[in-house]
């Protein structure tokens, strides 16, 4: 019996790299949105209370944090279109 | 009968897919849970929302890529088989949008019980447990279909949403319900095949077992419709099941 254990760890690859990298891209992206709200009264910096550098959530500036979203976003929405067009065409 | 093909083409893709889509959501969500820590909670969650009609959209199309096509192959085989189509011959139109109709039928009806057993009774689950999940299914289900492997969208979430639970606390999943599930599934096979064998033969001795089998279907059908009007589950009450244990993020 031959299995095509290739094809099988093309999927797994494949899949891991795609779906770990899409929820990634979105999770940075939505970080980078955050930058604009700022931090409330009691709110720690961080998941591990460490001290984050610059404006609070991210190290950057708002503006700069946004655009960085902007691109992490187009990132996943890229993966996502030419996924569809490699599976359609 | 070729039972090794029915091992490497489909046996070992079913059994693998789960895993491999549990793995993928496990890791996901867990690097969503750590890198939106530091995020505005109004923004992480309202992203995640919007986020999950997208990727609930992508399990749609996966669904139609995978399940749809089995259903579609089933009939056509058949009809090669009993010589309305020539053995080169693709699905017939008609085939195609009965299928695709029969689903998304299907699809529309709900399926609440399953919804509530995977969204309620496996554990508590957030945005962005869902975000992954439907990510980790999408993408599993779309490789497979483009390589050929079929595959069962609802074994696929599962191992995802049980994933994305495991990756935000092992301990908030309800393993009791996996095991469950996982009864369920190695008894479906088998069953699936005894009843398939049954059918065939009963069919096989020509018109009478036919509408017998159509019969049996039918009334079948029917009692489990019944039965499951014992405890309806709706839209209305969905949501409604105690959360299994409160965990904090």
């Amino acid at each position: 019996m031959s299995v095509n254990w290739g094809a099988l760890g093309v999927v797994t690859i494949v899949s891991l790299a795609i779906g770990v990298l899409v929820v990634v891209l979105v999770s940075l992206a939505l970080v980078g949105l955050s930058a604009r709200e700022p931090l409330r009264d009691g709110e720690l910096a961080s998941a591990d209370d460490t001290p984050i550098i610059g404006h609070g959530r991210t190290p950057l500036s708002p503006a700069a944090s946004t655009a960085v979203a902007a691109l992490c976003l187009f990132g996943a929405a890229a993966i996502v279109l030419y996924g569809l067009y490699v599976i359609v065409f | 009968m070729k039972f090794a093909g029915v091992v490497s083409k489909v046996l070992l893709p079913a059994v693998l897919s789960p895993i491999i889509a549990g793995v993928v959501a496990l890791i996901a969500t867990y690097l969503a849970y750590r890198i939106t820590a530091r995020g505005a909670d109004g923004t992480v969650k309202k992203g995640f929302k919007v986020g999950q009609i997208i990727s609930a959209s992508m399990v749609a199309l996966a669904h139609g890529t995978n399940d749809a096509q089995k259903t579609m192959g089933i009939i056509t085989l058949t009809l090669i088989t009993a010589g309305a189509l020539p053995a080169d011959a693709g699905p017939p139109f008609w085939v195609i949008l009965s299928a695709g109709l029969a689903i998304a039928l299907g699809t529309y009806l709900g399926g609440w019980r399953i919804i509530q057993t995977l969204g309620k009774r496996v554990s508590e689950i957030q945005t962005p447990q869902g975000f992954a999940a439907e990510t980790s299914s999408a993408a599993v289900i779309l490789v497979s279909s483009h390589l050929g492997f079929p595959l069962s969208t609802t074994q696929v979430a599962t191992g995802s949403i049980f994933g994305a639970c495991a990756g935000r606390r092992l301990a908030s999943v309800q393993w009791g319900v996996a095991g469950q599930i996982a009864v369920a599934w190695l008894l479906t096979l088998p069953a699936a095949a005894a009843v398939g064998a049954v059918a065939a033969g009963v069919a096989s001795t020509g018109t009478v077992g036919t509408v017998i089998v159509a019969v049996v279907l039918v009334g079948m059908a029917a009692g489990i419709y019944a039965l499951s009007r014992r405890r309806p589950v709706t839209a209305d009450n969905v949501n409604n099941v105690p959360a299994p244990q409160p965990v904090a993020a």
